[in-house]
Protein backbone atom coordinates (compact mmCIF):
# COMPACT_ATOMS: atom_id res chain seq x y z
CA UNK A 1 0.00 0.00 0.00
CA UNK A 2 1.69 3.49 -0.96
CA UNK A 3 0.71 6.89 1.29
CA UNK A 4 -1.21 8.97 -0.61
CA UNK A 5 -1.40 12.08 1.40
CA UNK A 6 0.60 13.14 4.97
CA UNK A 7 -2.48 12.10 6.90
CA UNK A 8 -2.07 9.43 6.41
CA UNK A 9 1.48 8.62 7.99
CA UNK A 10 1.28 6.31 11.30
CA UNK A 11 3.38 6.23 14.64
CA UNK A 12 6.20 4.07 13.10
CA UNK A 13 6.65 6.96 9.79
CA UNK A 14 6.26 9.55 12.13
CA UNK A 15 9.17 7.84 14.02
CA UNK A 16 11.18 7.79 11.12
CA UNK A 17 11.18 11.00 10.42
CA UNK A 18 11.84 12.00 14.10
CA UNK A 19 15.16 9.88 13.37
CA UNK A 20 15.77 12.01 10.51
CA UNK A 21 14.97 15.33 12.09
CA UNK A 22 17.83 14.03 15.05
CA UNK A 23 20.53 13.95 12.86
CA UNK A 24 19.76 16.55 10.85
CA UNK A 25 19.35 18.52 13.90
CA UNK A 26 22.92 17.18 15.59
CA UNK A 27 24.75 18.39 12.12
CA UNK A 28 22.83 21.77 12.05
CA UNK A 29 24.08 22.45 15.63
CA UNK A 30 27.57 21.70 14.75
CA UNK A 31 27.31 23.40 11.79
CA UNK A 32 25.61 26.26 13.54
CA UNK A 33 28.25 26.40 16.34
CA UNK A 34 31.24 26.24 13.88
CA UNK A 35 29.44 29.70 12.35
CA UNK A 36 28.98 31.41 15.34
CA UNK A 37 32.18 30.31 17.01
CA UNK A 38 29.94 29.48 20.17
CA UNK A 39 28.91 26.61 22.00
CA UNK A 40 25.22 25.15 20.37
CA UNK A 41 23.48 22.11 21.61
CA UNK A 42 20.34 21.12 20.74
CA UNK A 43 17.31 19.36 21.96
CA UNK A 44 15.53 16.65 20.87
CA UNK A 45 13.41 18.08 17.56
CA UNK A 46 9.66 17.52 18.09
CA UNK A 47 8.40 16.06 14.67
CA UNK A 48 4.75 17.10 14.04
CA UNK A 49 2.06 16.47 10.73
CA UNK A 50 0.46 19.94 10.85
CA UNK A 51 -2.26 21.66 9.03
CA UNK A 52 -0.96 24.69 7.72
CA UNK A 53 -3.46 26.63 10.18
CA UNK A 54 -1.77 24.86 12.97
CA UNK A 55 1.82 25.46 11.76
CA UNK A 56 1.44 29.84 11.74
CA UNK A 57 -0.08 29.01 15.74
CA UNK A 58 3.24 27.12 16.57
CA UNK A 59 5.17 30.41 15.11
CA UNK A 60 2.69 32.99 16.49
CA UNK A 61 -0.20 33.45 14.40
CA UNK A 62 -0.95 34.01 10.93
CA UNK A 63 0.52 37.35 11.19
CA UNK A 64 4.02 37.13 13.18
CA UNK A 65 6.77 38.02 11.12
CA UNK A 66 9.39 35.32 10.39
CA UNK A 67 12.45 34.62 8.02
CA UNK A 68 11.84 32.14 5.65
CA UNK A 69 14.51 30.37 3.87
CA UNK A 70 13.30 27.99 0.97
CA UNK A 71 14.59 25.33 -1.22
CA UNK A 72 13.72 23.11 -3.65
CA UNK A 73 14.57 19.45 -3.68
CA UNK A 74 16.27 17.64 -6.80
CA UNK A 75 17.63 14.10 -7.66
CA UNK A 76 15.91 11.24 -6.06
CA UNK A 77 13.44 13.33 -4.31
CA UNK A 78 11.22 16.04 -5.33
CA UNK A 79 9.94 18.60 -3.19
CA UNK A 80 10.56 21.17 -0.96
CA UNK A 81 12.08 22.24 2.10
CA UNK A 82 11.88 25.37 3.91
CA UNK A 83 13.42 27.09 6.83
CA UNK A 84 11.85 29.27 9.37
CA UNK A 85 13.15 31.21 11.92
CA UNK A 86 11.46 33.34 14.48
CA UNK A 87 12.58 37.00 14.54
CA UNK A 88 14.73 36.56 17.82
CA UNK A 89 16.46 34.32 16.14
CA UNK A 90 16.84 36.49 13.73
CA UNK A 91 18.34 39.16 16.04
CA UNK A 92 20.56 36.73 17.80
CA UNK A 93 22.05 35.15 14.37
CA UNK A 94 22.81 38.73 12.81
CA UNK A 95 24.56 40.14 15.99
CA UNK A 96 26.79 36.82 16.28
CA UNK A 97 27.58 37.30 11.79
CA UNK A 98 27.67 40.58 11.77
CA UNK A 99 27.78 42.06 15.07
CA UNK A 100 25.02 44.19 14.35
CA UNK A 101 21.75 44.62 16.70
CA UNK A 102 18.69 44.83 14.30
CA UNK A 103 15.11 45.63 16.52
CA UNK A 104 12.72 45.45 12.85
CA UNK A 105 13.70 42.25 10.79
CA UNK A 106 10.69 43.19 8.43
CA UNK A 107 13.37 45.39 6.50
CA UNK A 108 16.65 43.59 6.03
CA UNK A 109 19.79 44.87 3.72
CA UNK A 110 21.65 42.52 1.09
CA UNK A 111 24.31 41.78 3.91
CA UNK A 112 21.61 40.70 6.24
CA UNK A 113 19.80 38.71 3.18
CA UNK A 114 22.91 36.76 2.24
CA UNK A 115 24.04 36.28 5.79
CA UNK A 116 20.76 34.82 6.52
CA UNK A 117 20.57 32.69 3.36
CA UNK A 118 23.75 30.56 4.06
CA UNK A 119 22.22 30.39 7.24
CA UNK A 120 19.45 28.78 5.61
CA UNK A 121 21.83 26.51 3.52
CA UNK A 122 23.84 25.17 5.96
CA UNK A 123 20.63 24.28 7.85
CA UNK A 124 18.40 22.70 5.35
CA UNK A 125 21.82 21.03 4.00
CA UNK A 126 21.99 19.72 7.16
CA UNK A 127 18.83 18.03 7.00
CA UNK A 128 18.82 16.63 3.80
CA UNK A 129 22.25 15.59 4.41
CA UNK A 130 21.09 13.11 6.95
CA UNK A 131 18.22 11.83 4.96
CA UNK A 132 20.29 10.99 1.49
CA UNK A 133 22.81 8.91 4.35
CA UNK A 134 19.86 7.19 5.66
CA UNK A 135 18.22 6.02 2.98
CA UNK A 136 21.00 6.24 0.02
CA UNK A 137 19.15 8.45 -1.89
CA UNK A 138 20.81 11.43 -3.60
CA UNK A 139 19.54 14.57 -2.48
CA UNK A 140 20.13 17.83 -4.33
CA UNK A 141 19.13 21.49 -3.13
CA UNK A 142 18.69 24.54 -5.28
CA UNK A 143 20.34 27.77 -4.61
CA UNK A 144 17.84 29.30 -1.79
CA UNK A 145 15.11 31.89 -2.03
CA UNK A 146 14.81 34.19 1.64
CA UNK A 147 11.96 35.89 2.13
CA UNK A 148 10.74 38.09 5.36
CA UNK A 149 6.79 38.44 5.93
CA UNK A 150 4.22 37.26 7.65
CA UNK A 151 4.27 33.45 8.55
CA UNK A 152 0.88 32.22 7.30
CA UNK A 153 1.77 34.02 4.15
CA UNK A 154 4.70 32.31 3.84
CA UNK A 155 3.28 28.68 5.28
CA UNK A 156 1.10 28.01 2.33
CA UNK A 157 3.39 28.51 -0.42
CA UNK A 158 5.28 25.34 -0.06
CA UNK A 159 1.33 23.32 0.39
CA UNK A 160 -0.21 25.32 -2.73
CA UNK A 161 3.07 24.95 -5.15
CA UNK A 162 2.56 21.33 -4.40
CA UNK A 163 -0.49 20.88 -5.44
CA UNK A 164 -1.96 20.83 -2.11
CA UNK A 165 -2.24 17.00 -1.61
CA UNK A 166 -3.69 18.18 1.90
CA UNK A 167 -3.09 20.89 4.03
CA UNK A 168 -0.71 19.57 6.08
CA UNK A 169 3.10 19.92 6.25
CA UNK A 170 5.51 17.59 8.28
CA UNK A 171 6.93 20.23 11.09
CA UNK A 172 10.19 19.55 12.59
CA UNK A 173 10.63 22.01 15.53
CA UNK A 174 14.60 22.23 16.83
CA UNK A 175 14.94 24.31 20.09
CA UNK A 176 18.89 25.01 20.26
CA UNK A 177 20.71 25.96 23.25
CA UNK A 178 23.45 28.69 23.19
CA UNK A 179 24.88 30.90 26.00
CA UNK A 180 21.95 29.95 28.15
CA UNK A 181 19.53 30.85 25.66
CA UNK A 182 16.88 28.63 24.24
CA UNK A 183 15.77 29.56 20.49
CA UNK A 184 13.28 27.96 18.09
CA UNK A 185 14.11 27.31 14.64
CA UNK A 186 11.56 25.31 12.54
CA UNK A 187 12.11 22.78 9.74
CA UNK A 188 9.21 22.02 7.52
CA UNK A 189 9.33 18.84 4.84
CA UNK A 190 7.18 19.16 1.98
CA UNK A 191 7.79 16.03 0.05
CA UNK A 192 6.01 14.88 -3.07
CA UNK A 193 4.24 12.14 -2.65
CA UNK A 194 5.89 9.66 -4.83
CA UNK A 195 9.26 10.64 -3.20
CA UNK A 196 7.64 10.27 0.13
CA UNK A 197 7.25 6.45 -0.66
CA UNK A 198 10.22 6.48 -1.93
CA UNK A 199 11.87 7.71 1.13
CA UNK A 200 10.16 5.81 3.51
CA UNK A 201 10.87 2.36 0.96
CA UNK A 202 14.49 3.05 0.91
CA UNK A 203 14.32 3.33 4.95
CA UNK A 204 12.79 -0.15 4.64
CA UNK A 205 9.48 0.95 6.16
CA UNK A 206 6.82 -1.47 5.03
CA UNK A 207 3.86 0.69 3.78
CA UNK B 1 -15.00 46.55 15.84
CA UNK B 2 -18.09 44.75 16.12
CA UNK B 3 -18.69 41.27 14.84
CA UNK B 4 -15.37 40.12 12.46
CA UNK B 5 -15.44 36.75 11.27
CA UNK B 6 -12.12 35.08 10.40
CA UNK B 7 -12.42 33.50 7.00
CA UNK B 8 -9.64 30.33 7.50
CA UNK B 9 -7.48 29.06 4.49
CA UNK B 10 -9.66 26.93 2.15
CA UNK B 11 -12.80 28.61 4.01
CA UNK B 12 -15.85 31.30 2.52
CA UNK B 13 -18.00 33.22 4.92
CA UNK B 14 -20.93 35.93 4.19
CA UNK B 15 -22.33 37.89 6.47
CA UNK B 16 -24.37 41.05 6.18
CA UNK B 17 -24.17 44.98 7.44
CA UNK B 18 -22.53 45.79 10.09
CA UNK B 19 -20.96 42.33 9.83
CA UNK B 20 -17.24 42.56 8.79
CA UNK B 21 -14.67 39.56 7.44
CA UNK B 22 -11.12 38.73 7.66
CA UNK B 23 -8.91 36.52 6.38
CA UNK B 24 -4.92 36.48 7.57
CA UNK B 25 -1.86 36.36 5.42
CA UNK B 26 -2.55 35.42 2.07
CA UNK B 27 0.42 34.30 0.14
CA UNK B 28 -0.18 32.96 -3.07
CA UNK B 29 -3.77 32.84 -1.98
CA UNK B 30 -6.16 34.73 -2.75
CA UNK B 31 -9.25 36.95 -0.59
CA UNK B 32 -11.94 37.18 -2.78
CA UNK B 33 -14.83 39.66 -1.72
CA UNK B 34 -18.29 39.27 -3.83
CA UNK B 35 -20.93 42.37 -2.57
CA UNK B 36 -24.14 43.04 -3.05
CA UNK B 37 -24.62 46.56 -2.22
CA UNK B 38 -28.59 47.28 -2.04
CA UNK B 39 -28.50 44.46 0.40
CA UNK B 40 -25.09 45.18 1.92
CA UNK B 41 -24.66 41.26 1.98
CA UNK B 42 -20.89 40.88 1.43
CA UNK B 43 -19.44 37.40 1.37
CA UNK B 44 -15.39 36.71 1.72
CA UNK B 45 -13.54 33.44 0.20
CA UNK B 46 -9.40 31.87 0.82
CA UNK B 47 -8.61 30.15 -2.06
CA UNK B 48 -5.61 27.94 -2.25
CA UNK B 49 -5.59 26.73 -5.67
CA UNK B 50 -6.69 27.28 -9.40
CA UNK B 51 -9.00 24.09 -10.53
CA UNK B 52 -10.33 21.26 -8.48
CA UNK B 53 -8.62 17.87 -9.81
CA UNK B 54 -11.59 16.00 -11.68
CA UNK B 55 -13.05 12.50 -10.29
CA UNK B 56 -11.63 13.89 -6.97
CA UNK B 57 -15.06 14.03 -5.06
CA UNK B 58 -13.50 13.93 -1.95
CA UNK B 59 -11.42 16.95 -1.98
CA UNK B 60 -12.84 20.51 -0.46
CA UNK B 61 -14.54 21.86 -2.51
CA UNK B 62 -13.94 26.05 -1.27
CA UNK B 63 -9.96 25.31 -1.64
CA UNK B 64 -10.15 25.78 -5.52
CA UNK B 65 -11.19 29.03 -7.05
CA UNK B 66 -12.99 27.42 -9.50
CA UNK B 67 -15.54 25.06 -7.77
CA UNK B 68 -15.90 27.69 -4.59
CA UNK B 69 -16.91 31.01 -6.17
CA UNK B 70 -19.92 28.88 -7.71
CA UNK B 71 -20.97 27.67 -4.72
CA UNK B 72 -20.58 31.24 -2.80
CA UNK B 73 -22.60 32.85 -5.13
CA UNK B 74 -25.79 30.27 -4.70
CA UNK B 75 -25.34 30.62 -1.43
CA UNK B 76 -25.65 34.62 -1.41
CA UNK B 77 -28.58 34.43 -3.80
CA UNK B 78 -29.85 32.24 -1.55
CA UNK B 79 -29.81 34.81 1.00
CA UNK B 80 -31.55 37.21 -1.88
CA UNK B 81 -28.22 38.52 -3.62
CA UNK B 82 -28.64 39.38 -7.57
CA UNK B 83 -26.08 38.65 -9.53
CA UNK B 84 -26.36 41.67 -11.30
CA UNK B 85 -25.33 43.62 -8.66
CA UNK B 86 -22.33 41.71 -7.17
CA UNK B 87 -19.32 43.04 -7.33
CA UNK B 88 -16.03 41.55 -7.10
CA UNK B 89 -12.81 42.91 -5.17
CA UNK B 90 -9.76 40.89 -5.15
CA UNK B 91 -6.28 40.24 -3.57
CA UNK B 92 -3.68 38.19 -3.30
CA UNK B 93 -1.40 35.88 -5.68
CA UNK B 94 1.70 36.95 -4.63
CA UNK B 95 5.42 35.31 -5.34
CA UNK B 96 6.53 34.95 -2.16
CA UNK B 97 10.37 33.49 -3.41
CA UNK B 98 11.98 34.16 -5.89
CA UNK B 99 13.30 30.89 -6.87
CA UNK B 100 16.80 31.16 -9.16
CA UNK B 101 16.02 28.44 -11.84
CA UNK B 102 13.16 29.40 -13.89
CA UNK B 103 11.29 26.19 -13.00
CA UNK B 104 8.11 26.16 -12.85
CA UNK B 105 7.80 26.78 -9.06
CA UNK B 106 6.36 30.04 -8.18
CA UNK B 107 3.61 30.88 -11.00
CA UNK B 108 0.93 29.56 -8.26
CA UNK B 109 0.06 33.31 -7.32
CA UNK B 110 -0.66 34.24 -10.86
CA UNK B 111 -2.30 31.07 -11.96
CA UNK B 112 -4.73 31.73 -8.82
CA UNK B 113 -5.28 35.19 -10.34
CA UNK B 114 -5.84 33.93 -13.88
CA UNK B 115 -8.32 31.14 -12.63
CA UNK B 116 -10.01 33.33 -10.24
CA UNK B 117 -10.75 36.23 -12.63
CA UNK B 118 -11.81 33.22 -15.22
CA UNK B 119 -14.46 32.00 -12.96
CA UNK B 120 -15.77 35.17 -12.14
CA UNK B 121 -16.07 36.05 -15.99
CA UNK B 122 -17.73 32.62 -16.21
CA UNK B 123 -20.43 33.89 -13.46
CA UNK B 124 -20.96 36.88 -15.24
CA UNK B 125 -19.45 39.26 -11.98
CA UNK B 126 -16.71 42.05 -12.13
CA UNK B 127 -13.90 42.70 -10.68
CA UNK B 128 -14.13 46.36 -9.29
CA UNK B 129 -10.81 46.24 -7.97
CA UNK B 130 -7.82 44.17 -7.24
CA UNK B 131 -4.29 43.78 -5.37
CA UNK B 132 -2.79 41.34 -6.58
CA UNK B 133 1.00 39.73 -7.69
CA UNK B 134 4.36 41.52 -6.24
CA UNK B 135 6.24 39.54 -3.73
CA UNK B 136 4.20 40.10 -0.23
CA UNK B 137 1.70 38.66 2.26
CA UNK B 138 -1.71 40.75 2.82
CA UNK B 139 -4.26 40.35 5.15
CA UNK B 140 -7.83 40.84 3.99
CA UNK B 141 -10.63 43.45 5.66
CA UNK B 142 -13.94 43.21 3.87
CA UNK B 143 -16.67 45.87 5.34
CA UNK B 144 -20.47 44.84 4.46
CA UNK B 145 -21.76 48.66 6.03
CA UNK B 146 -19.87 50.08 2.53
CA UNK B 147 -18.07 47.50 1.02
CA UNK B 148 -15.01 48.52 1.45
CA UNK B 149 -12.01 46.00 0.98
CA UNK B 150 -8.85 47.07 3.03
CA UNK B 151 -5.61 45.07 2.81
CA UNK B 152 -2.49 45.47 5.29
CA UNK B 153 0.69 44.13 4.61
CA UNK B 154 4.28 45.12 5.83
CA UNK B 155 5.26 46.15 2.47
CA UNK B 156 2.82 48.67 1.62
CA UNK B 157 1.15 49.55 4.90
CA UNK B 158 -3.02 49.99 4.58
CA UNK B 159 -4.67 50.21 0.94
CA UNK B 160 -8.32 51.21 1.01
CA UNK B 161 -9.82 49.13 -2.03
Amino acid sequence: MAIENLSQLNEMHIDVLKEIGNIGAGNAATSLSQMLNREVDMVTPIVRILDISEADRALGGPETPVVAILVELGGDIGGIMMFVIEQEFTQSLLEALLGESKANCTELTEMEYSALSEIGNIMIGSYAASIAALSNLEIKISVPAVTVDMAGALLTVPAAEMGAVSDKIIFIEDDFLSASKTISANMMLIPDIASLNKLMNSLGIQL
Amino acid sequence: MNDLITVGISDVKITKNPGALVTYALGSCIGICLYDSALKIGGLAHIMLPYRPENNSGEQISRYADSCLPVMVREMEAMGCQRVRMQAKIAGGAKMFEVADDSAFGNIGARNVAAVKETLGNLRIRIYAEDTGLNYGRTVYFYTETGTMLVKSFAKGEKSF
